[in-house]
């Protein structure tokens, strides 16, 4: 049998003074990197097994293991990275398409990281969070240009009947994770911390399982191209029911779910056979144009008796605003919008790391189209895709955006290292796995203190930024680009993003 | 666009109003006398009035003010002007120059209606005014309502009272501002009062919020170029009031509104109402600090920030309301007053002609 | 009196509360001198059981009905005052083991430092929370009140 050119990814250091041989890494490592020689009583370690989710590491009594990565000895190659060549041997040894999981790590333009805040002095004093109210209140839905008031009364009374809204206690949601990417108690420990935090977490398409049904009142229910799980009580129990166009990680084709983490009780949920690959077609098949889509939301709608909000996600893709327009004109009331850098549990390399734009930019634009168009206040728009930090948040905001589902950064404080290898169903952390050795790693009540803790903590933050530019509701920062400045941009840049270089003043 | 445009100036500063609920019309001298006394507050780089009244025989007709940075401008405006409108009188704004005032645009007053027929006139000249103030370099129309005029320019606002010889004029209302911009500007659009139609606003504070005002506006056709926050105020008033239909006194309620956690504990209907209105008037939201003065036809109106971070204080004497930053300014004109307090955070006290002064009792709606 | 609660659902089988326990109870009370340098080294007094993908770390009961302190010949098994477990004095326990036999949970380990003694789950005198309870990476122990 031909040799294989794989070389291995990760190199493992022990310290032979440090390791007392008790074999807690050997017992950790699904991918069964570490064994125990009993005659020699030492641990030695299998190098080309290794995905460097550093586990061991973490769990290592005596700090005795270093994973890292290992360095080749090819020719340095400015075109033919080590990466490419990796990719080029697997090809030729398996035939198969390259997958990967979590969001595109390539060295694309990071916009957020090139945009600066604004801070009131002197003119305008800056508000202490400590002290006085910062109100971070969100409502996500559409909304009425104006409203019919009955001033006749001793007080004035509202006639009109606002459309469904979400109301959210601080503008950040949990991104759709379907159940069978993640696990069980990854899944509890997100509906947990959306009823603790006052915010909302995202059933992704893998259905909703039976025992979440309670917390309803928290969850946005995902109606994708599979339409896995989907069925009357599903949509009735959720509190709003999106419809999944695309998805940022990658544009253009469906979910997949690889037929190893397709155990009995996700297939119960999903409704499809124990271990069958559940590969979601890539359009929807009965949404072929734009009318379709519009049937689909009235349909859904209708059956939930206008009485939630219906979303549309979308992936970030070169014609995002006219695409997010003519979403909202089909009836959509929160449009989500996905950009590259969006994470996923399985997802082909080239696509993950090739397709689609930045949501930066794909923000920008779409908020500027929809106003031009004077449609802004008929969705609301939620944005996705790499949002590392309460800064990101904030900027989103200032952007335009009405809130931002984050994904990734949920599943750190989860406990994820971001080795990408989601698909292969065995998740060290307990979280990308079906595994009940593996699941039972994710304590569910360590991850929604985890979840709340990060949430109390951006919340915070956010305040004491709004504060600090002389800001007291959120509802006065959304849109509001005259506190950015861009640094490092050029000037096409700057003028997609609709922000001033830094040192112009207002 | 001069280069001293392109900077927004933020706004700290004198306001003052006067409005004589009975209708009884009085020189521009008191209110010259009013300000004056908070000459401190201002730095000489901006002063304004607006008079209430003061053109009776041309009360049907549009009185728009424009100034002209150069003669250029003047036929091109001109030319557009007489197309659409029929102008019943034009002349140059009468001024004096002083020691204090001497370097000024040319000023020019019409009195003009568009002459086809439309559903909604008010909607025509503001497109008009929205046409001119964009289109043509050089060229901004600083009023344009009816029976009423905004004077305004760069210096201490009792020097350009003085200019604009508001002593001979008549007002059932006057509003006065001061300036203290922070950037150095020598351009007199710049100054307040700002207007639009029959409103006119006087501003203290710095909007945070401009931004997303601004944005927000833009759905509705206004498009804010005068550089000042003091703008988005106007449209937003207009917008609010003339076109939704909401009713001055609970004007607080989308421009200052009340905290969330305050009106989870109202009442209804009082919940739902400020409920719905910030939630769909999240875009008209002002943030940061702002005591603000707005004339309209018929009477005036004060309102404060949401965490009264400026000052204002009414007071009442008979017939006459008086609204000013300071206590000082109001004795000056009126040593002995019937009532006098300072407004609450998010609170619209206002004045109208043909109502008894009733001491700001039955507005108490903005804030529980 | 507090005793030590077990969550099954969360155990993950690491055996680093094993590992905790024995440390505890060494000699120098490090981790590395503990397993490289002491002889004999030093025994656990929790384990855990394994089967498929169930596991739990088990330790004394400090049943209410200690059959282990009926068992005992010397009185060496006995109950504290303060804390109400049950420990073993090492000074009286001559290692006869009736105590090992006895114990319905099996928990009681034999222990050989300079003669046979029985060696079993102490809460770690009491000095705050059990070493195993803070040291489990996933919350599966808990200290609590029963």
């Amino acid at each position: 049998m031909a040799k294989s050119l794989l070389f291995p990814e990760f190199k493992i250091e022990r310290d032979s003074n440090r390791c007392i041989s008790c074999q807690v890494c050997v017992r950790q490592c699904a991918n069964d990197v570490h064994t125990y020689d009993q005659e020699d009583d030492t641990v030695t370690s299998k190098e080309e097994q290794c995905v460097g989710c550093q586990r061991c590491v973490t769990l290592c009594p005596t700090n005795a293991l270093q994973v890292d990565t290992k360095k080749t000895g090819f020719r340095p190659n400015a075109s033919w990275s080590i990466q490419h060549l990796r990719n080029l041997y697997k090809q030729s040894e398996t035939g198969g398409v390259l997958l990967t999981g979590m969001g595109c790590d390539q060295p694309y333009r990071i916009y957020w990281d090139h945009l600066l805040l604004n801070a009131s002095q002197v003119t305008n004093p800056s508000i202490d969070p400590l002290r006085e109210p910062i109100e971070l209140k969100t409502f996500l839905g559409a909304k009425e240009e104006m409203l019919d008031i009955d001033w006749n009364h001793d007080f004035p009374v509202v006639k009109t009947k606002l459309a469904p809204q979400l109301e959210l206690n601080l503008p950040i949601v949990f991104s759709a994770m379907s159940y069978g990417s993640i696990s069980y108690n990854a899944f509890r420990s997100f509906v947990e911390a959306a009823r603790e935090v006052g915010t909302y977490c995202n059933s992704g398409e893998g259905g909703l399982h039976p025992d979440f049904y309670p917390y309803g009142n928290n969850i946005i229910v995902q109606v994708a191209s599979g339409r896995f799980g989907v069925h009357r009580d599903y949509l009735q129990v959720a509190s709003a029911v999106e419809i999944k166009i695309g998805q940022g990680a990658k544009p253009g084709i469906g979910g997949h779910l690889p037929g190893e983490k397709v155990s009995s009780d996700v297939s119960r949920t999903r409704k499809i056979p124990e271990g069958s690959d559940a590969i979601s077609p890539a359009p929807h098949h009965d949404i072929y144009s734009i009318e379709d889509l519009q049937r689909l939301i009235y349909a859904i709608k209708e059956s939930i008796h206008y009485e939630k909000p219906v979303s549309v996600k979308i992936a970030a893709v070169h014609n995002v605003a006219p695409i997010a327009s003519g979403v909202i004109r089909a009836g959509a009331d929160i449009v989500a919008i996905d950009g590259i850098r969006g994470g996923t549990g399985a997802a082909p390399l080239v696509i993950r790391d090739n397709v689609g734009i930045p949501i930066e930019l794909a923000l920008a634009q779409v908020d500027e189209r929809l106003r031009q168009e004077g449609i802004r206040h008929r969705a609301s728009l939620v944005i996705a895709g790499g949002i590392r930090s309460s800064a990101d948040v904030i900027k989103a905001i200032a952007l335009g955006a009405d809130a931002v589902y984050i994904g990734t950064s949920a599943l750190v404080a989860l406990g994820c290292h971001l080795c990408q290898k989601c698909y292969t169903g065995k998740c060290n952390w307990g979280i990308a796995t079906q595994d009940p050795y593996l699941t039972k790693r994710l304590n569910p009540n360590i991850g929604k203190r985890h979840l709340v803790n990060l949430m109390r903590a951006w919340a915070f933050e956010i305040k004491e930024m709004l504060g600090g530019m002389g800001v007291n509701s959120i509802q006065s920062l959304r849109g509001n680009k005259e506190h950015l400045r861009a640094v490092g941009l050029t000037r096409e840049e700057m003028q997609i993003l609709g922000v001033k270089p830094a040192g112009e003043g207002w | 666009m001069r280069e001293d445009q392109q900077y927004r100036i933020p706004s700290g500063c004198a306001v003052v109003g006067i409005l004589n609920q009975d209708g009884t019309r009085i020189s521009g001298e008191s209110i010259i006398r009013s300000i004056a006394v908070m000459h401190e507050r201002s730095n000489g780089l901006g002063g304004g009035f607006v008079g209430y009244g003061i053109y009776p025989q041309y009360a049907d007709y549009y009185a728009f003010h424009i100034l002209y940075d150069h003669r250029q401008a003047v036929p091109v405006t001109e030319d557009i002007l007489r197309k659409e409108c029929d102008i019943v009188f034009e002349e140059d704004i009468p001024f004096l120059e002083t020691r204090e005032v001497y370097n000024h645009p040319y000023l020019k007053r019409y009195f003009l209606r568009i002459k086809r027929e439309f559903p909604n006139e008010d909607d025509e000249i503001v497109r008009l005014v929205m046409k001119i103030n964009s289109s043509i370099d050089g060229a901004y129309v600083i009023s344009s309502g009816k029976n009423m005029g905004i004077f305004k320019g760069v210096g201490y606002p009792e020097d350009i009272g003085r200019f604009f010889r508001l002593d001979e004029y008549e007002a059932y209302c006057w509003i006065s501002h001061g300036r203290f911009p922070t950037n150095s500007v020598g351009w007199w659009g710049g100054a307040h009062p700002f207007g639009l139609l029959s409103w006119s606003v006087v501003h203290n504070g710095e909007i945070s919020s401009y931004g997303i005002n601004r944005r927000y506006l833009q759905n509705f056709d206004y498009i804010c170029n005068l550089q000042t926050d003091t703008e988005v105020i106007a449209y937003l008033v207009d917008l609010l009031v003339r076109k939704h239909g909401i009713r001055i006194p609970y004007l607080g309620a989308v421009l200052a509104s009340p905290f969330w956690h305050e009106i989870e504990c109202m009442p209804e209907p009082g919940k739902t109402f400020y409920r719905s209105l910030r939630i769909i008037y999240g875009g008209a939201l002002l943030n940061g600090p702002f005591s603000i003065i707005v004339g309209f036809d018929g009477g005036m109106f004060g309102l404060v920030d949401r965490i009264k971070l400026r000052p204002m204080i009414a007071a009442w004497k008979e017939e006459t309301f008086y609204l000013a930053s300071e206590e000082s300014a109001i004795r000056e004109i009126a040593p002995d007053l019937d009532l006098i307090r300072p407004l609450r955070a998010g609170e619209v006290i206002s004045g109208q002609v043909g109502e008894r002064a009733h001491h700001g009792q039955k507005l108490t709606v903005s804030r529980v | 009196m507090k005793k030590i609660v077990i969550y099954e659902e969360y155990c993950i089988g690491c055996r680093l509360c094993e590992i905790s326990c024995l440390v505890k109870h060494s000699r120098s009370g490090k981790i590395i001198k503990a397993f490289k340098e002491e002889y004999p080294r030093p025994v656990s007094r929790v384990h855990v059981e394994e089967e498929g993908y169930l596991s739990f770390a088990l330790q004394c009961r400090h049943c209410v009905d200690a059959t282990c302190i009926e068992y005992c010949m010397t009185g060496a098994m006995h109950r504290d005052e303060k804390t109400g477990a049950v420990v073993c004095d090492e000074e009286k326990c001559v290692g006869c083991w009736m105590c090992i036999m006895s114990c319905p949970f099996g928990v009681i380990q034999r222990e050989k430092k300079e003669r046979r003694i029985a060696s079993k789950c102490d809460l770690c005198g009491n000095d705050g929370e059990p070493s195993c309870v803070t040291n489990c990476p996933n919350e599966a122990l808990s200290y609590e009140e029963s």
